[in-house]
């Protein structure tokens, strides 16, 4: 116990005495992951607003195949990602592996299921109530898809603190592709795991409050963001619509 | 005078559940059309196959090639924008006006004031009241210029107040526009009286009785007619 509690002392001391050791992790971290993201939730959401509208042969399997990958183990995507990446397969020619770009690939690709998949429940949802009032309306299926989306923007906001919250928090993959190399590709996560292997408590410890307390940042982000939209709906929306048509 | 919209023999399956079965219908210019029935009669599915909406399983559909239609939904679906920018997006939709943002939202302005909604035109849609979406979605519907309008219970859940206001707008719509047909589900026997010219009674997905509106609510020639229509329309009263 006298132990945790000197941990825990030395891990704070660490977070505020600004350590430049653990604050370029935490930098580093927040930028593949925040990348990945980025990234997953472009593709995720208009892949999966297309899939919520659209109705096609072989449709229900894509759907089927989509929730089998949310329980995609984040090492599987490193080892297959790495193996893509590796100087003999197809993506070698790249020389991403143990870079920056290959730790936002493996999250990217370890995220994209989980954005498309609830992005499609949640736009599927709205498409079965409102849809039909829209295909009245003149909109195809793309720009329904893009419409729905839009206005299930703040369900997805929380899809994509979901997709952050997994990114930043795995450690198989980033592990994997990265190589947890000291000053380049090393995380959070991954020196959590280094860190504690050597013994180095305090260290490991302070990484993984910084890391809670940025997944709770997010959130709290996320709930004023929910908050003022329902505060200013019109004023929120409207500087931004006529964008979104062009 | 020719017809608009001819359907024949159309039916609709929902699993096991004959929603429409051989539906036989007509509609004319001009002809203002009153479907009636209990819930589940398929008052709503025949609205979506004239629409296009839904595909009937058999039968055929036949509307005039490029018959302008607009229909009105129970609930109206506004996005989460501007009351005014839900407007301009129903018209900029809209292919036959070809309208830039810019020439929807100018047009918007318009479409809001004749139906008193300018003063919440930069409210968000999702904070308008029952009636103040569904007049906009009216609004929406009559700027498209549609020669074929379709309702679908549309003051079905609104206040009294909001009632009326709503059906005083379709009925002043269907007035300046005489060569506009409506074809529109209802429960409410007063609204059908004013605003229908021919009653179309269903029951379990069939037409059991189509009449002018006069001889509709003529109970001697109804119960000659339908029975179930007759039975339907004293339980309304």
């Amino acid at each position: 116990m006298t132990s945790f509690s000197d941990s825990l002392r030395a891990a704070i001391s660490l977070i505020l005495s600004l350590d430049p050791v653990l604050w370029a992790v935490v930098m580093r971290s927040l930028a593949v992951s925040a990348s990945a993201c980025a990234l997953g939730c472009v593709l995720g959401v208009a892949a999966g607003a297309f899939l919520g509208v659209s109705r096609f042969r072989g449709r229900g399997m894509v759907i089927g195949i989509l929730n089998t990958l949310l329980a995609l183990p984040s090492v599987v995507v490193g080892l297959v990602v790495y193996l893509l990446l590796s100087r003999s397969g197809p993506l070698g020619f790249l020389g991403w592996l143990f870079s920056f770009k290959a730790m936002v690939l493996a999250q990217t690709v370890l995220v994209l299921p989980l954005v498309t998949a609830l992005t499609r429940q949640i736009v599927q949802d709205a498409e079965n109530t409102h849809g039909e009032q829209w295909t009245s309306l003149g909109a195809g299926p793309c720009l329904r898809a893009a419409l729905l989306a839009w206005d299930e923007r703040l369900a997805l906001l929380t899809v994509g603190v979901t997709a952050f919250g997994r990114a930043i928090a795995e450690v198989g993959a980033v592990m994997i592709v990265g190589g947890n190399i000291d000053g380049f590709t090393r995380v959070m996560t991954t020196t959590i795991a280094l860190e504690t292997s050597k013994g180095d408590m305090p260290l490991a410890l302070g990484l993984g409050l910084v890391l809670l307390v940025v997944v709770g940042l997010m959130h709290a982000l996320i709930a004023a963001l929910r908050w003022a939209a329902s505060r200013w709906n019109a004023s929120f929306v409207l500087p931004l619509t006529p964008r979104l048509l062009g | 005078m020719k017809d608009w919209v001819d359907l024949q023999q159309v039916s609709v399956h929902w699993g096991a559940v004959q929603a429409l079965s051989q539906v036989t219908m007509t509609l004319k210019a001009g002809e203002r059309v009153a479907l009636i029935g209990a819930n589940g009669s398929g008052k709503s599915t025949l609205l979506r196959v004239v629409h296009g909406l839904i595909a009937p399983a058999q039968g055929q559909v036949w509307c005039l090639p490029w018959l302008r239609q607009a229909m009105l939904f129970q609930h109206p679906h506004l996005l989460r924008m501007s009351a005014l920018n839900n407007m301009a997006l129903g018209l900029w939709l809209d292919r036959q006006h070809h309208l830039t943002w810019h020439q929807a939202r100018e047009e918007a302005w318009v479409a809001l004031a004749r139906v008193g909604l300018r003063e919440v035109a930069l409210q968000s849609g999702r904070t308008l009241s029952g009636g103040q979406m569904q007049r906009l979605a009216l609004a929406r519907a009559w700027a498209r210029n549609p020669q074929l309008l379709l309702l679908d219970e549309p003051t079905a859940s609104l206040d009294p107040h909001a009632k009326r206001e709503v059906e005083s707008l379709i009925q002043s719509f269907s007035q300046s526009q005489p060569d506009v047909s409506l074809l529109f589900a209802s429960h409410n026997l007063g609204q059908v009286k004013r605003l229908a010219s021919r009653v179309l009674y269903l029951e379990q997905g069939r037409v059991l009785a189509d009449l002018p509106v006069a001889e509709f609510f003529n109970s001697e020639r109804l119960q000659a007619v339908s029975p179930q229509a007759q039975f339907f329309v004293q339980g309304e009263h």
